[in-house]
């Protein structure tokens, strides 16, 4: 497919810092391949505002392949740009215009505070993490090989599909009510499903549960628009099993 | 740890939500059950079968013990639906500028709160015109029937013939089954006898012993029947708020039926899709089912 050129008018969040009153600032951006990624047109941007001597734009970004779960950005209203199942560095400038404009913003929400222009800070997500997010393991002497335990095949792919989470943040950025249960209900379920995650499910559930409340998330109202968002397609029913094994623990934990 | 976690956390909060929602949806069918009986049975025999099935209501203990339920969840699910909301508001204080949540999710799942206001509205006009006068003020006439008989005066000598002369003998419903006589009205003369007196705005007192001797039935089929009636110049009003509040909820009952579920935890690939046929039946049917009897009414009357 032979390359196409298109010039389009940016709007991105300017933020200095934390503390710093943010605006949204106009750029015009002319001779983008359709074939750049978007963070690669960020890229480009950044380049020209360096030639004119300002600050280059802030955002996040690593892998850039999908994977890592660090490029964020709210592009023309949806978290991750207007393609699905793609983080935004999937996304790519063909999906656009000549002549268009947009929108670039951060993840809105008060437990991701931005840091600068359009990167926020994420570690919410770590502390939720650390509150349960993991599997006990005596590491010392002899270990069982995990293959070991006969797991039936479906239980397994849906852990898997479960844990296909990156931590991106979609979920929270897309939710009206930026809640992350879809990221919560995704960590608690690709354990639960397993018969090493079982035997800490109830305290996992109600920990994790207890430092989502803490990081000042919404609540789910299940409109489902973490799981179209979702660039890992995570389904709203690993919310369900989490609410599943959150009331099995209220109810028998002392 | 556990019972503070059933008040406090994010989920128990929408456990509450859903328990009530679904307690609820039971409401609004035996509610309608009732209604219906509004267009189905016409005549005296359907007012009577209505003011019988609303003093059974408002008389049998497992239909109190349940309307009281009912008046919790309904303020619990509110309560704990503003709750929900200024929260959700304030997880995120700065809005997109930019925002397209027509792609991800349906008008009716973002905007239960306010959907949510809209039926609290409606419940306050219903409940002052049906609910405060029916069970605080009591302002509600009893069952009664005004029948026009020919009583006989005297007997003409020369023919022997019977000379009759009309009279109205009110009959007033009494809660053992029977019609009551309770005056006699000489609409030539104008005048008039009571056989028995009501007390307490609904029992009937014996004149001479002063003994209760029987119950009425508050007319609430009448009150009805005038509200959306033609003559009521604020009928038509009445019909469209009406009908406009059903549209609401059943919106509201779109997202919420189904969403119930999924608060629950109980969202299976096997049962959810059955779960939301249901739910968008319901969130049909039973809002048009509610929204036709006061216009069927209104063009009948």
């Amino acid at each position: 497919m032979a390359s196409k050129f298109i010039n389009i008018t940016l709007k991105i969040w300017r933020q200095k810092n934390s503390k710093a009153k943010g605006a949204l600032e106009t750029y015009t951006l002319n001779s983008v391949s359709t074939d750049s990624s978007f963070l690669e047109m960020l890229d480009q941007l950044n380049e020209q505002l360096i030639n004119e001597k300002q600050s280059p734009i802030a955002f996040d970004h690593d892998c850039r392949e999908g994977i890592c779960g660090m490029c964020s950005l709210y592009i023309n209203g949806r978290a991750h740009g207007p393609d699905s199942g793609i983080t935004t560095c999937q996304l790519h400038m063909r999906m656009f215009k000549d002549g268009d404009t947009i929108y670039v913003e951060p993840w809105r929400s008060r437990a991701f505070p931005i840091i600068k222009d359009l990167m926020v800070d994420r570690s919410a997500f770590d502390r939720i993490q650390q509150a349960g997010g993991f599997v006990s393991v005596n590491t010392s002497g002899r270990t069982m090989d995990a293959n070991a335990i006969p797991i039936p095949k479906a239980d397994a792919d849906k852990a898997f599909e479960a844990a296909a989470c990156i931590g991106c943040g979609a979920c929270v950025a897309s939710c009206k009510n930026g809640s992350a249960m879809l990221f919560v209900g995704a960590k608690v379920s690709q354990y639960a499903l397993l018969p090493q995650g079982k035997v800490e499910a109830t305290d996992r559930v109600l920990n994790m549960v207890r430092q989502m409340d803490e990081e000042g998330f919404g609540n789910c109202t299940n409109t489902g628009a973490c799981e179209i968002e979702c660039p890992k397609g995570i389904s709203i029913e690993n919310i369900a099993r989490m609410n599943r094994e959150f009331l099995k623990g209220a109810l028998t934990k002392a | 740890m556990s019972n503070s976690v059933l008040f406090k956390s994010s989920i128990a909060k929408k456990y509450f939500m859903a328990l009530t929602g679904l307690f609820l949806c039971t409401f609004l069918v035996g509610h309608l059950l009732g209604n219906l009986q509004l267009i189905f049975k016409t005549g005296e025999e359907g007012r009577r079968a209505f003011n019988e099935y609303a003093y059974f209501m408002g008389h049998n203990l497992f239909i109190k013990v349940l309307s009281y339920t009912t008046y919790i969840a309904l303020i619990v699910h509110a309560v704990d639906g503003i709750m929900l909301t200024i929260q959700n508001k304030n997880a995120r204080p700065v809005k997109y500028a930019y925002n397209n949540p027509k792609a991800n999710s349906g008008t009716a799942s973002r905007n239960m709160a306010i959907l949510g206001t809209l039926i609290l509205v409606f419940l306050a006009t219903h409940m002052a015109n049906f609910w405060w006068k029916a069970k605080i003020t009591e302002e509600i006439p009893l069952h009664s029937l005004v029948k026009t008989v020919d009583y006989p005066v005297g007997q003409n000598p020369a023919t022997g013939e019977m000379i009759t002369k009309p009279i109205e003998v009110t009959h007033y419903l009494n809660t053992n089954g029977t019609y009551q006589q309770f005056k006699v009205k000489d609409p030539s003369t104008g005048q008039e006898q009571k056989l028995f007196e009501i007390k307490n705005k609904h029992e009937f007192y014996d004149l001479t012993s002063h003994v209760k001797i029987g119950d009425g039935y508050k007319d609430l089929h009448t009150v009805v029947m005038t509200f959306f009636s033609k003559d009521n110049s604020s009928a038509l009003f009445g019909v469209i708020f009406y009908v406009i509040s059903m549209l609401v909820l059943g919106y509201h009952l779109w997202h919420g039926f189904a969403s119930a579920f999924q608060s629950l935890g109980l969202n299976h690939p096997l049962y959810m899709p059955i779960i939301k046929k249901i739910g968008m039946a319901f969130s049909i049917v039973v809002p048009f089912l509610f929204a036709i009897i006061p216009v069927i009414i209104y063009m009948n009357h």
